[in-house]
């Protein structure tokens, strides 16, 4: 068992993950389990090995995963969608996955100072009208009960938006509701 | 085993030709994995950690915390349609209006952020039903209350507690996936209902 140092603040530092049940030893991994990891590299990872308990549920997330974020011939810049997956979990209160998607936004965005303010002010930070938008329609979307609505929609399409970018929106922020639920219930991060 | 019916497209009433079909069609891997995720949850292989009818008793009562859908409708009728599920809709739907509440909510770990704590409701399962819903369900129920309400206050007792209540590792894996994909589910849907209305 490793010595586990939780981060207090959001961060775009990289940071680790600690499982608080058995993982699968590597090991044991069978093809079935290859599958469901999609990438073999996927196998050194603590996260999935412990979601390859169930490999069919982990091979069907995972590819839901890569085209919502990664399938960028069309539609929504990579950036943005990286900015509904870190404000979700920024609202959501996940430090870890917030983490890796500040990242990544400020990577395909060049705009690392306004994603830290994101991290650092929270939700109500002004980013431009355009990432105001996406950010709130995706903290709407994360409320319980679901408070995203026509405004949503309306001040996406005057941020410049289209129907097509703002599915993309509504899968990347909902996706990482589903994203946040993992990591923050079974470990938590350490730095 | 691949159902025919989308069940996003179902629940979202997106019909075949329509502008939303198209712009889904454009994350064709998304729309399918997604489908996939529901059949692997809900017509496992193997369902020997995770029953089928605690599973329609758990996505009853997550989806019902997300307030009155077609979301919540469907997977109602789900646990209704399973032959061990049914006798608890009762107990699930007490134990929904006993569960609503707003979220996200609860606390960081102590530090700068702990001015962003906020307190909300702890939800316990009723005493009186306790004996219809057995102890499995007892500690599933309150966990995915934590779930879907408060994810960030989750801690490795809650882990202790469902291992305690009979829940095996890779059942906790399962049943946990299953909450979270239901709050991806529910939110694809309202998004894709919330555009389609906005458009027409």
């Amino acid at each position: 068992m490793s010595t586990v140092n939780p981060p207090v603040v959001f961060t775009q530092d990289e940071l680790g993950w600690v499982s608080w049940i058995d993982p699968l030893p590597e090991a044991e991994l069978t093809e079935r389990h290859y599958a469901g990891l999609v990438d073999r590299a996927r196998a050194k990872s603590e996260y999935f090995r412990l979601l390859v308990r169930d490999p069919e549920v982990l091979e069907a997330r995972t590819k839901t995963d890569k085209d919502i974020f990664y399938n960028v011939a069309d539609g929504l810049p990579r950036a943005e969608r990286e900015l509904a997956a870190a404000a979700t979990s920024r609202y959501n209160g996940c430090i870890y996955c917030a983490s890796v998607h500040a990242r990544f936004a400020s990577t395909y965005s060049k705009r690392r100072d306004d994603v830290q303010r994101l991290l650092d002010e929270g939700i109500k930070a002004d980013l431009g009208e355009r990432w105001n938008a996406v950010v709130k329609a995706s903290v709407a979307l994360a409320a319980t009960p679901i408070a995203f609505g026509p405004d949503n929609i309306a001040e996406l399409r005057r941020a410049g938006l289209d129907d097509a970018e703002i599915v993309d929106v509504v899968n990347g922020a909902s996706f990482f509701n589903w994203a946040n639920r993992l990591m923050l219930s079974l470990g938590e991060p350490s730095k | 085993m691949m159902g025919t019916q989308d069940i996003i497209d179902t629940l979202a009433g997106i019909e075949p030709g329509s502008t939303l079909d198209a712009i889904r069609a454009r994350r064709l891997q998304a729309r399918e994995n997604a489908q996939k995720s529901y059949l692997a949850l809900f017509e496992p292989i193997d369902a020997g950690d995770f029953s089928l009818a605690e599973r329609a008793a758990v996505a009853a009562f997550v989806t019902g915390l997300h307030g009155a859908s077609p979301v919540a409708a469907f997977y109602r009728d789900k646990l209704a349609a399973t032959a061990e599920g049914a006798p608890l809709l009762d107990a699930i739907n007490a134990e929904i209006e006993r569960g609503r509440t707003s979220g996200p909510y609860g606390a960081y770990p102590a530090g700068p952020l702990s001015i962003e704590n906020k307190a909300g409701l702890i939800y316990r399962v009723s005493p009186e039903r306790k004996p219809v819903l057995g102890a499995r369900l007892v500690a599933a129920l309150e966990h995915a209350h934590l779930l879907v309400f408060h994810p960030r206050d989750a801690a490795s007792a809650d882990m202790k507690a469902l291992l305690a209540a009979g829940w095996s590792a890779t059942g906790i894996v399962t049943f946990s996936q299953l909450v979270a994909f239901l709050s991806f589910q529910v939110r694809v849907v309202s998004g894709l209902r919330t555009l389609a209305a906005a458009s027409a």
